[in-house]
């Protein structure tokens, strides 16, 4: 196969595996085989992403020459199809079909069962696909179709129990909040279609382009900056960043495995994708720049604090994933191209083994409330241990991966922004503080009971978040086919940090290539040990907090919740209102009842009532014409006749 | 193809199979019904085989007929089709044809109602094909009167529907407009001197016995009507709602397209410069369809009326494509009509299914269905997501085209049209999470999916649908032979 084939291929064969769930093995029930199709084609495309990463790494400039073919050519609009691969490309390649491999093989573990198997792995088949056609494409209008593919296997994937009216509400807030980011990207798509002629990612990048996008004004504002804004738009939605980030939460309601490949890993990385791949455009509008980096900041500091007090362990992951993606956001505002990536890599691995190890928890607990877990060490010791390197790697402990990349964020922001500086240090303790409290409080202490005695709680026998859990008379651990991905993913989780050491910065000389560098300033940050020597300090206190309080109980966490009148953990057990704001006071009130009851009566007794009262009218005056004669030629007799008078008399006046 | 007149015969094929019902014994409906399928099969593969024949490097209107019929009026029969209206032509047949499948269990007067469809797919392919002004306009009316029948004789009956006063509604709007049209075509008639829509086009129309802009402007009314344009809209949800499922097809898949047609080819294309003048009015009152239409979509709690309102908003693109007066916007205007044509067709089909089957459209009386019909949740689910212009189906292809179009030329206005794609997932999303999604309800226990010949004109059509939305050069290419003539008159 030549290299351009093997590339394709990354394509094809996962998207093989979902024709052939689809036409043949059927998506409706439980084919046995639905689940080998998915990890073969994906197995067939991490195979062809390691000969890809290969073959880039072989050419000088680390970028593979493919051709492209026209799609569609109307007048001066040319849309083409085409693949780009260079370091970037390569790298992402590799995360999102290692960690979807890892996932596809859990899921078989996971999903045993369930009467929707074959349906789950032809949706997780179609993802893989996408999510690699969003990562090959090599035009932004391409990168936005498989960008709405991955958010519809998104919305399928948290739906996958529509059963449940959660899950079913999740996934369209998932839909409609992410396609309110979305129409900034398609804006941001008709400007550079209109400003710059191309929709191609790389012809954007030439001078020429970027002076005609500079050049270009609206409202006092570049064309350039508002592109950039569009695409941020969209990024936000897709990366769940605030104020868009109410659905991430949310989406916790689809099967676990799927929260760790697109929830975690790989689709809400997307955003973040986008923004650093256009970040040679986004460089050169300072105001988009600082919008991105601001919101990133913001983003991880909030989100951490709403992490503190969750109690269900996929939304403690869930939040921490929004602040996760705020950190790489900020290092892209402030130009950390090799950073954010760094860190969206290393995030990718300790994240979704985290998810996973959640969904492996309550598989045997039958719950996700961390209230009824607790004291599953013993009973879970692969599954503990996994988890707590990721969480380390999470907390930013040296030497683990999420160490490295965090503390490259964090030179860079204090090289950039002091202010920005501080929000990054504050989340570093939040990070440590979390996601140890999720520690202790489900893998010490004793057990406190899992499904069983949450459906007690709660007054009724109605599983909880869980639908398949086994409710939890007796704890063991995970089978093998889920406690294997849990151990693989382990090790790039504690690793995966050495590709860019500060001594050796491998993964920086490979982004950073000469192809990249040609259009990308670099803001390469030394590392600072003093720096590092802090914010490991800082990690180490959130841990020590979350010991003082969940592990010796020294600290009480009730006391904690109370202080202050109760008032800060009300405002982030709700979320800072948010969910409040956007479910019933915008769109419930405002746009429902208020805006479009408005519209609706209007439409229904305005323009409606006229023409009924039109209609009345007319049909007093037909009622007296009837007596004459029938039908409706009167009608068309009357407008013949008064449309020739009209007409002789206009033609006799202009005579 | 040379020969027959194939182009009469494609449009006079079904009067002449309505004739044929005529005369087949009423004991015998399915017989009936066979010999319409029949027809309508053959009409589409007509117009299969001219859609293959068609040149679409040729800019020349193809596959002409043309006689002398009223000599000392210069009235002539003329038919032919070029890129603009042979996309139409196959939509028509595709979706007469399903539609024939689509009435299956119509086992009231059956007789009649064929014909009727019959009937009425001549008179929309006769629109589509005539190139006389007196011919186009006995077309648009040849439609009315089975439309009428149709709502009124096989409609929605009280108390659940009020099918006279849909039907009547129909008829008035519709011959009010047309009444307006007339006027329009005798002052085109006494400025020009002919009624050959080629050579007016190619007439000088600046100095016309009425003011241009009048003539522009009666004739628009008639197509807006149609399309239909706010506030002219309300007849189209009474009359979707009260229309048995097969006409609403019809009524949402091809006669609304008559009305965007009508625009492209008789005002556009006869008066390009009152075109560029009126342009922003014409945007504005897409905006205004696109939005006002999604708004008041949202609160609808019936599955017709709100897949009716939804249609007011997306026919806002194809006057929004219009708008623009540049080649990218016309083709997405036209792409947009043949796509909304199949998608609507298809959710409007599959309504019909889900209320034979649940006898309610009520969507807070529904809930669960996806359990109990799966194959119809899924393709109402694809339905859905084409209608919100989800990327590789047909809908994004032409919404992404008229955005593209007109963004250089009416920044603001795409930009609150393009809004409308954020409330069109929220409507279609809410729909499908309260009708098909959540637990199954025990009073739809004995509900069944579709058989297989419902599921016919669903595959075809969700195949339609992905095809266009994957390569919509099999459709763009043809639609540029057509656009070219109005393009070079615009300069």
């Amino acid at each position: 196969m030549t290299t351009e084939q093997i590339v394709w291929s990354i394509f094809f064969s996962p998207l093989a595996a979902f024709l052939l769930i689809c036409f043949v093995l059927r998506p409706a029930g439980a084919h046995g085989l639905a689940g080998l199709a998915t990890i073969v084609g994906v197995a067939g495309a991490l195979g062809a992403s390691v000969v890809t990463f290969l073959n880039v790494l072989a050419v000088p400039g680390h970028e593979l020459p493919l051709a492209d073919y026209p799609w569609l050519t109307i007048g001066d609009l040319r849309l083409h199809l085409g693949l780009a691969v260079d370091s970037l490309t390569s790298v992402m390649l590799l995360v999102v079909t290692s960690v979807s491999l890892l996932v596809q093989v859990y899921s078989l573990g996971y999903m045993a069962g369930d009467t929707g198997y074959s349906r789950y792995y032809a949706y997780m088949a179609l993802f893989t696909t996408s999510m690699l056609g969003l990562v090959l494409a090599d035009n932004l209008l391409q990168l936005y179709v498989f960008w709405e593919l991955v958010g519809l296997c998104s919305y399928l994937l948290i739906g996958f129990w529509f059963h449940r009216p959660a899950a079913a509400a999740a996934a369209k807030k998932a839909f409609v909040v992410t396609r309110f980011g979305d129409l900034g990207f398609l804006l941001a798509l008709l400007a550079l279609a209109s400003v710059a002629g191309t929709l191609t990612i790389n012809e954007l990048f030439t001078e020429h382009k970027v002076a005609a996008l500079v050049g270009a004004s609206f409202l006092g504002v570049t064309a350039l900056t508002w592109v950039a804004l569009g695409l941020f738009a969209g990024a936000a939605g897709k990366s769940a960043q605030f104020p868009l980030h109410v659905w991430l939460p949310d989406a916790m309601e689809g099967p676990t495995p799927v929260s760790a490949l697109i929830h975690a890993a790989t689709m809400v990385a997307a955003g973040v994708y986008l923004v650093g791949r256009m970040l040679p455009l986004f460089q050169h509008a300072p105001a988009a720049m600082a919008v991105v980096a601001s919101t990133g900041a913001v983003t991880a500091l909030m989100a951490a604090t709403m992490g503190l007090v969750a109690t269900d362990i996929k939304r403690v992951m869930a939040y921490s994933t929004v602040s996760q993606l705020g950190y790489m956001m900020l290092a892209l505002g402030l130009g950390g191209y090799v950073a954010a990536f760094f860190h969206l890599m290393n995030h990718a691995f300790f994240k979704a083994l985290l998810f996973l190890g959640a969904g492996s928890v309550s598989h045997t607990t039958g719950t996700f409330d961390m209230r009824y877990m607790g004291g599953l060490r013993r009973a879970m010791p692969v599954t503990f241990w996994t988890v707590l390197l990721a969480s380390l790697s999470l907390a930013g402990i040296p030497p683990l991966s999420g160490f490295w990349s965090k503390d490259e964020i964090l030179a860079t922001a204090l090289a950039a922004s002091p202010g920005l500086f501080w929000l990054a240090m504050a989340t570093v303790l939040l990070t440590a503080f979390y996601v140890f409290r999720m520690l202790l409080l489900t893998f010490t202490g004793e057990y406190r009971g899992g499904g069983a005695a949450e459906a007690a709680a709660n007054g009724d026998a109605a599983q909880g978040a869980d639908a398949h859990g086994h409710g939890g008379v007796r704890l063991h651990e995970s089978p093998s086919v889920m406690a294997l991905p849990l151990v693989m993913l382990a090790a790039p989780a504690v690793l995966s940090g050495l590709v860019n050491l500060p001594t050796i910065p491998a993964l920086d000389d490979f982004l950073m290539s000469r192809t990249v560098r040609e259009t990308l300033e670099a803001h390469h940050v030394a590392f600072n040990p003093l720096l590092a020597a802090f914010s490991t300090g800082m990690a180490l206190l959130g841990i020590a907090l979350a010991w003082l309080v969940y592990g010796v109980k020294a600290l009480r966490a009730d006391s904690l919740g109370s202080a202050l009148g109760g008032l800060p953990y009300r405002m982030l057990y709700h979320k800072y209102g948010l969910d409040f704001l956007y479910e019933k006071v915008l769109v419930g009130s405002l746009l429902y009842t208020v805006v479009c009851g408005l519209f609706a009566a209007l439409d229904r007794y305005v323009v409606d009532g006229l023409v009924n009262g039109a209609g009345q009218l007319t049909r007093g005056l037909g009622r007296g014409l009837r007596r004459v004669e029938t039908g409706q030629v009167q009608a068309y007799g009357l407008a013949i006749f008064l449309g020739v008078v009209v007409i002789t008399a206009v033609a006799i006046v202009r005579g | 193809m040379t020969g027959l007149p194939w182009l009469s015969v494609l449009v006079f094929l079904p009067v002449a199979g309505a004739l044929l019902l005529a005369l087949l014994p009423a004991q015998r409906p399915l017989l009936v019904k066979q010999a319409a399928a029949v027809i309508t099969l053959l009409d589409l593969l007509l117009a299969g085989m001219l859609w293959t024949a068609f040149d679409a490097s040729s800019t020349a209107i193809q596959f002409v007929h043309q006689a002398p019929w009223v000599p000392p009026l210069k009235i002539t029969y003329y038919l032919g089709v070029d890129g603009l209206s042979l996309p139409l032509v196959l939509l028509t047949a595709l979706l007469g044809f399903l539609a024939v499948l689509v009435s299956w269990n119509i086992n009231h007067r059956v007789k009649l109602y064929f014909a009727l469809l019959l009937v009425l797919q001549t008179g929309v392919l006769g629109v589509f094909t005539a190139l006389d002004f007196v011919l186009f306009f006995l077309f648009w009316e040849v439609e009315l009167l089975p439309m009428y029948l149709l709502i009124a004789i096989w409609g929605s009956p009280p108390p659940l529907g009020r099918r006279e006063y849909s039907a009547m509604k129909f008829l008035i709007y519709t011959i009010l407009g047309s009444a307006f049209m007339l006027v329009g075509l005798l002052a085109l008639y006494f400025s020009t001197g002919t009624f050959n829509l080629v050579d007016m086009a190619r007439a000088d129309l600046r100095n016309t016995a009425v003011p241009a802009t009048l003539i522009f402007w009666l004739i628009f009314f008639a197509f807006a009507v149609k399309l239909p344009v706010f506030p002219f809209h309300t007849w189209l949800p009474d009359a979707h709602t009260d229309a048995p499922t097969a006409v609403s097809v019809i009524l949402a898949g091809v006669l609304l397209k008559m009305g965007g047609y009508g625009m492209l080819r008789i005002c556009v294309s006869l008066f390009p410069q009152v075109a560029y003048t009126w342009a922003p009015t014409l945007a504005l009152l897409a905006v205004v369809n696109v939005l006002y239409g999604a708004l008041v979509t949202l609160r609808q709690g019936d599955l017709k009326r709100l897949i009716a309102y939804s249609s007011v908003s997306h026919m806002g693109y194809v006057l929004l494509g219009i708008a623009a007066l540049g080649e990218v916007g016309l083709t997405g205007a036209v792409l947009q009509m043949v796509t909304h044509g199949t998608i609507t067709g298809l959710l409007f089909a599959l309504v019909g299914l889900v209320y034979d089957k649940t006898h309610t459209r009520q969507i807070p009386e529904l809930g669960g269905l996806a359990h109990r019909m799966p194959f119809i949740a899924t393709v109402f689910m694809i339905a859905g997501l084409a209608s919100l212009g989800l990327p590789t189906m047909s809908g994004f292809a032409s919404e992404f085209l008229v955005f593209v179009g007109t963004f250089p030329v009416f920044g603001w206005y795409t930009l609150l049209g393009a809004s409308g794609i954020v409330l069109t997932a929220g409507y279609i999303l809410w729909m499908l999470e309260r009708s098909f999604f959540r637990g199954p309800l025990a009073r739809f226990d004995h509900v069944g999916d579709a058989t297989l010949l419902e599921r016919v004109p669903l595959v075809v059509l969700v195949a339609t649908i992905m095809i266009v939305g994957l390569w919509p050069r099999a459709v763009t290419d043809v639609i540029r032979a057509g656009l070219q003539p109005i393009l070079s008159r615009l300069g």
